[in-house]
């Protein structure tokens, strides 16, 4: 079996974000990039599936600039056999790269679709609901824990109170929750072996999909900063102040 | 301009979350009409027809929407989404896997997990675990949104007259099935809607000494909450988790136990009104949003409060 992941280039996670001047989007010409943790989890499940002997092949694919390549090659590092980037300067939202996913997978006609369940920054939470929508398979957000057996996929889910599982028939799309698994590191041996590992580079109209933009951001602030408070000297003293001062018990 | 609102409920009654989505809708303003879906749903039809503001309830009343799978509340959704301007729900586990799929299938973007209405096209949502925020627009001509149930007061559960309209239920081919769910039972009040949560991080050590964060939060009427990376070490359950990626909280007051205040936690609970922070390191980014800090150990200072209180 042939599982396709989607891996995204963000800023990384312990980065501060800071606005531009004008306010209109974020400056982040200079911040460290990495991985989407919620995609390091899609690889990572991936490449336990294929050391398990359940996949054959792991196929990463990512959309945006030429430097996402530098993604790729660390997915490869961590286990995918091979990699596609669309590269696009055009900034994308979901719907595009749900577009694209689709696309790609039905040239690749993967058995099973992995993504992260959100990006950690737009915190959009949709491209894999989306891909599902958009190529008619089956879907089950927010993995925790992935079973494949019988051409079948069970998975379990995190949601508001609790746990559900759900079955289905593959091909499927899965987006990965934080305790589906534990990444592991890339080792120097395969990050040396993931630079000559394939990596092809498609574009938006060569998939014949239009990636126009369907939301315009008109500005970009800071929210209101919570001001530290004070420190108070013992249990009396606190239990005095949320009672009288901020009257909350 | 006709909105409609996806209702979340559990068969038998409203949930919360719908209350504070009807409110973001009001906002928005125009005609509101609630879609109730599941398994005998009269009651809850008839509870959101007494919502303040609402004027039709549509329900899909079917067996097979007992345990609604994604797959099923998008296609009952599509088939009435010619009607409406906006299309809503809160940002909850079900809202969040439904709304993009009507989102893609109408080729429309989705406005996710909005915090504030600018106008009928225009909104504010959170972005980089909630350190900044977007102002958007939707170049659409029908608005997909996900609510942030904390950004809104719940509108009145009663007052309102709506009619209710039953809908023809459609069926649904390529969808995942529904096998089972492991809910946590617990007595205490859920975690988005309580009036004060008491939270631990990894400073509690370990599964055993989470009781004693129980027990103040029995004194307290608390909710129960933790940091990820309490939960990642399997101090509790996961559907506890507060923050980015865990769930949105807003309370009356929030205690905050052995948490650092990694800015992925605080964007789950920095809009609470007053903040408590019980930490033995005053250095941690959580004093610098807490209203009031003890710096203390949690093991003497957690146990004196339960006994004061
Ligand atoms: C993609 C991503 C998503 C994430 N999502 C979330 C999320 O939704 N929610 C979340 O919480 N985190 C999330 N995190 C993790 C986050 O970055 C932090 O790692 C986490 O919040 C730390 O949890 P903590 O404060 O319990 O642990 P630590 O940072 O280890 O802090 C433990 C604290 O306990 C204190 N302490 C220890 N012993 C005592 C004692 N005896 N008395 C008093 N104080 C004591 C220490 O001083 C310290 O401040 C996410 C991370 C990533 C990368």
């Amino acid at each position: 079996m042939k599982i396709l992941v989607a891996v995204k280039r963000v800023v990384d996670y312990n980065v501060k974000v800071r606005v531009n001047a004008d306010q209109t989007d974020v400056d982040i010409a200079s911040a460290k990039m990495s991985m989407n943790p919620f995609d390091e989890i899609a690889v990572e499940e991936a490449v336990r599936l294929k050391e398990a002997g359940i996949a054959t092949e792991i196929v990463v694919v990512s959309a945006g600039v030429a430097q996402c390549q530098e993604t790729l090659r660390s997915a490869m590092a961590l286990g995918a056999d091979r990699a596609i980037l669309i590269e696009t300067t055009e900034l994308l939202q979901p719907l595009a790269v749900a577009k694209l996913l689709a696309a790609v997978v039905k040239n690749e006609q993967p058995g099973l679709v992995i993504l992260g369940k959100q990006a950690i920054d737009d915190d959009a939470n949709q491209t894999g609901q989306m891909v599902s929508a958009l190529t008619d398979l089956p879907q089950a957000t927010f993995a925790s824990k992935v079973v494949i057996a019988d051409g079948k996929a069970t998975v379990t889910r995190e949601v508001d109170g609790g746990l559900e599982t759900l079955n289905m028939d593959l091909p499927a799309i899965l987006t990965t929750d934080l305790r589906l698994n534990e990444p592991r590191y890339a080792t120097l041996p395969n990050i040396m072996k993931a630079k000559k590992k394939p990596l092809d580079v498609t574009t938006p109209e060569a998939l014949g999909v239009d990636v126009t933009p369907h939301l315009k951001t008109l500005k970009v602030t800071e929210p209101p900063v919570r001001s530290a408070g004070i420190i108070v000297p013992d249990v009396a003293t606190l239990i005095e102040k949320l009672r009288n001062e901020a009257k909350v018990i | 301009m006709t909105i409609l609102i996806i209702a979340e409920h559990d068969n038998g009654s409203l949930r919360k979350s719908t209350l504070n989505t009807v409110a973001a809708a009001q906002q928005i303003g125009g005609d509101i009409h609630v879609a109730v879906m599941g398994s005998g749903v009269a009651d809850v039809a008839q509870q959101a027809a007494a919502v303040a503001g609402v004027s039709k309830v549509l329900t899909f009343d079917d067996a097979a929407l007992a345990q609604a799978t994604s797959e099923a509340i998008a296609a009952q959704i599509l088939s009435v989404a010619a009607a409406y301007s906006h299309i809503l729900a809160p940002a909850t586990s079900m809202g969040k896997s439904t709304l993009p799929r009507v989102a893609a299938r109408l080729d429309v973007a989705q406005v996710s997990d909005i915090v504030k209405v600018e106008s009928a096209d225009t909104f504010v949502r959170p972005i980089y675990a909630g350190s900044l925020l977007a102002t958007v627009q939707s170049m659409d001509a029908v608005k997909v949104i996900t609510v942030r149930t904390t950004g809104f007061d719940a509108a009145a559960a009663t007052g309102g007259s709506a009619t209710i309209e039953p809908q023809t239920v459609q069926a649904v081919a390529h969808s995942a099935r529904f096998v089972s769910s492991e809910m946590a039972k617990s007595d205490r009040p859920e975690l988005t809607a309580a009036s004060i949560v008491v939270s631990g991080g990894r400073g509690l050590g370990s599964a055993e000494n989470f009781h004693i964060l129980e027990t103040l939060a029995d004194k307290l009427g608390a909710a129960l909450g933790a940091s990820r990376a309490a939960v990642d070490a399997g101090y509790v359950a996961n559907d506890l988790q507060v923050g980015q990626t865990g769930k949105i909280v807003a309370p009356q007051l929030y205690i905050a136990v052995g948490i650092s205040g990694a800015i992925q936690h605080q964007a789950g609970m920095k809009d609470s009104k007053v903040i408590v922070a019980i930490n033995k390191n005053p250095d941690e980014p959580i004093f610098q949003i807490a209203d009031y800090g003890i710096v203390g150990d949690l093991f003497e200072v957690v146990p004196q409060l339960t006994a004061a209180l």
